[in-house]
């Protein structure tokens, strides 16, 4: 136990000398906290949007109008011909080009139908549909004002029924997008710098030579190991502290769960982290390779922990992956118990699997770890 | 105690894929004497005391370390013996004060102890002025002294020493072999490495190996004697490049 105490106390005076790693434990994450978090959005706003309007008219101008009104579009040009809107396109000058048909006034009145042709830039398939939403909201309410206006006194008397859906929406009323993105960007950072750290440490004292030392030393494996990561788990929990204190300050993320179980939690989720950490510098003999390393599971790990795109979407067999992916279940629980709550009881299917990660990792990690070569 | 071999080893072998890097060696080492483990680069001798030192497993052979086997118990070996390795291993980012102390911990020393033996260094080594200088800051000469003390924090019954004097002033060289001495007057054991063969005639007894095998080994005086030798240098050339000239 002691002999723990002991590399404990060496590993802190370590870390905390090295003023080159400081500011990048503590201030980085931060940084990556307050700017992703700002930016990470797929929310779809600024739309470049652009018109033809082939018609002049009361009707048409009412139209445009309405995207002018909307915060989602910005009217950045209107052309006179086609082609040019086409070409400035393709100059990606604009986003969306709205081309309204000659007639367009006298149509609607004599016939009560008529088209609106709309362009799309759709490199992004997901923006683009969304953009599709949107003017389809403008037009659709553009047309009910414009029908409410030309209706005859008698029409009222056979006014269609409708039927309105009323949204409430749950666990983030305001659609806030970084009440989503924060729990899990708090994760992302919590997550990279004790994997960066924990897998570069070990293999840094290989390098200077130190670990053979250590080899020839009587030390146990479990106490060089406990030694090693402790100090680790404990950076992780400042990390975490420091981030929930960002979000609920800087972002006003709501946190309606316990923040015991969150930390609870997190106790397991990161020794699941050092483990790996520890596993890939077993592995390794140079702090080059074991950042690559390192940097590809991360990579991987936090595109498909359902942090930025929903695992619903992926396909089968990535979906099975993510069984395996402990960062998903980490942003799960952050999501569940900051945003809706959850106790112990809904977490535990996370709880167990990430319980059995860490498990499996730190098994790996000592049986790795070899004195003797 | 003095008489006893200490290492015991018998055809002592370590293979890499095709590669013999050392090949089938017998030797002991005896109680409180200073063996002097010679060879050219590349001949073995840092495989050999990997093995010796429990970091390495042995292909084949045997070999008993401080009472201990190298295959079955190379744990209890490291209670008993101390290394200081060819690089430089103790923490640069740490304080000559805070190394003592840590490898004092990790070696099982009480606090009381490692004060103790802290004072001691203290006052055989002159270290005042720098205990709370970061070791990375020292000479090469300074860090090497201390290097040979801290493997010798918990008294261990054989230090090994890979080439402790490679890259060190002549002055620094010549404390360093009093310190030897001493060591040895202690009763402690010393197993060390070299290149230098002027400080190979100050060994009890050396062996030299060439290619993976130990080609001599006696007392300086009858190596001499046998290769019809000046010096140790002589004999060493005689013996290195004999596979060269055949």
């Amino acid at each position: 136990m002691n002999t723990i105490l002991y590399i404990i106390q060496k590993e802190f005076k370590q870390i905390f000398r090295n003023k080159g790693m400081l500011p990048i434990i503590f201030i980085l994450p931060l940084l990556q906290l307050v700017i992703l978090s700002n930016a990470a959005t797929f929310e779809i706003k600024n739309i470049k949007f652009s018109y033809i309007d082939n018609d002049n008219t009361s009707f048409s101008r009412a139209l445009i109008d309405k995207f002018e009104a909307s915060t989602y579009f910005n009217v950045v040009s209107s052309f006179s011909s086609e082609k040019m809107a086409r070409s400035a396109m393709l100059k990606g000058e604009v986003d969306v080009i709205l081309e309204i048909p000659p007639y367009f006034e006298r149509d609607l009145l004599k016939d009560k139908k008529t088209n609106l042709s709309v362009i799309i830039n759709a490199i992004d398939g997901a923006a683009a549909g969304v953009e599709n939403v949107y003017i389809n909201q403008i037009v659709q309410s553009f047309n009910k004002n414009a029908q409410a206006a030309l209706m005859q006194p008698s029409d009222f008397i056979n006014k269609p029924k409708t039927i309105t859906g009323i949204t409430s929406f749950w666990y983030n009323e305001t659609l806030n997008y970084k009440t989503f993105m924060v729990p899990g960007i708090l994760v992302l950072l919590v997550t990279m710098i004790t994997l960066f750290l924990s897998g570069m440490n070990i293999v840094r004292e290989k390098e200077i030579g130190t670990l053979e030392q250590m080899n020839v030393t009587p030390i146990r494996k479990h106490q060089f190991i406990i030694g090693k990561l402790f100090p680790f788990w404990i950076i992780g929990f400042g990390l975490l502290t420091i981030g929930l204190i960002i979000s609920k300050v800087v972002f006003n993320t709501p946190i309606i769960g316990s923040l015991g179980l969150v930390y609870f939690y997190t106790a397991f989720y990161l020794l699941v982290i050092l483990g790996m950490g520890l596993f890939i510098s077993n592995f390794t003999d140079t702090q080059q390779q074991a950042m690559f390393i390192a940097w590809f599971f991360v990579v991987i790990f936090i595109l498909m922990s359902g942090l930025f795109t929903p695992i619903e979407s992926m396909p089968m067999w990535a979906q099975y992956l993510t069984e395996f992916n402990p960062i998903k279940y980490f942003v799960e629980v952050m999501r569940m118990v900051m945003l809706k709550g959850a106790d112990f009881n809904d977490i535990l299917p996370q709880f167990f699997k990430t319980l059995g990660f860490a498990i499996l990792m730190n098994g790996l990690a000592v049986w790795s770890y070899k004195k003797t070569s | 105690m003095k008489g006893e071999s200490v290492i015991k080893v018998e055809n002592l072998t370590k293979t890499f894929g095709d590669f013999t890097a050392v090949n089938a060696i017998t030797f002991e080492v005896k109680a409180g004497e200073i063996f002097g483990f010679l060879g050219a680069n590349g001949a073995g001798k840092t495989t050999a005391m990997k093995m010796l030192i429990g970091i390495s497993t042995p292909t084949s052979g045997s070999a008993q370390v401080a009472g201990f086997d190298v295959f079955t118990n190379p744990e209890n070996i490291k209670k008993n013996i101390g290394y200081m390795s060819q690089k430089f291993a103790l923490y640069d980012d740490l304080t000559v004060k805070e190394n003592i102390t840590f490898f004092g911990g990790i070696y099982g020393l009480s606090r009381s102890k490692i004060k103790e033996k802290r004072s001691e260094l203290v006052a055989e080594l002159g270290l005042g002025d720098i205990i709370n200088e970061l070791v990375g800051s020292l000479p090469l000469g300074w860090k090497q002294k201390l290097s040979f003390s801290v493997a010798l924090l918990h008294s261990p019954k054989i230090v090994f020493l890979d080439e402790p004097t490679g890259g060190v002033d002549p002055i620094t060289r010549r404390q360093f072999w009093e310190m030897i001495y001493k060591t040895a007057n202690n009763g402690t054991t010393v197993f060390v490495t070299t290149h230098y063969m002027d400080e190979a005639e100050y060994c009890d007894r050396v062996s030299i190996m060439v290619d993976g095998k130990i080609e001599a080994l006696d007392t300086p005086k009858k190596l001499k004697k046998q290769f019809k030798a000046e010096s140790m240098n002589d004999v060493f050339l005689k013996l290195a490049r004999s596979p060269i000239d055949n």
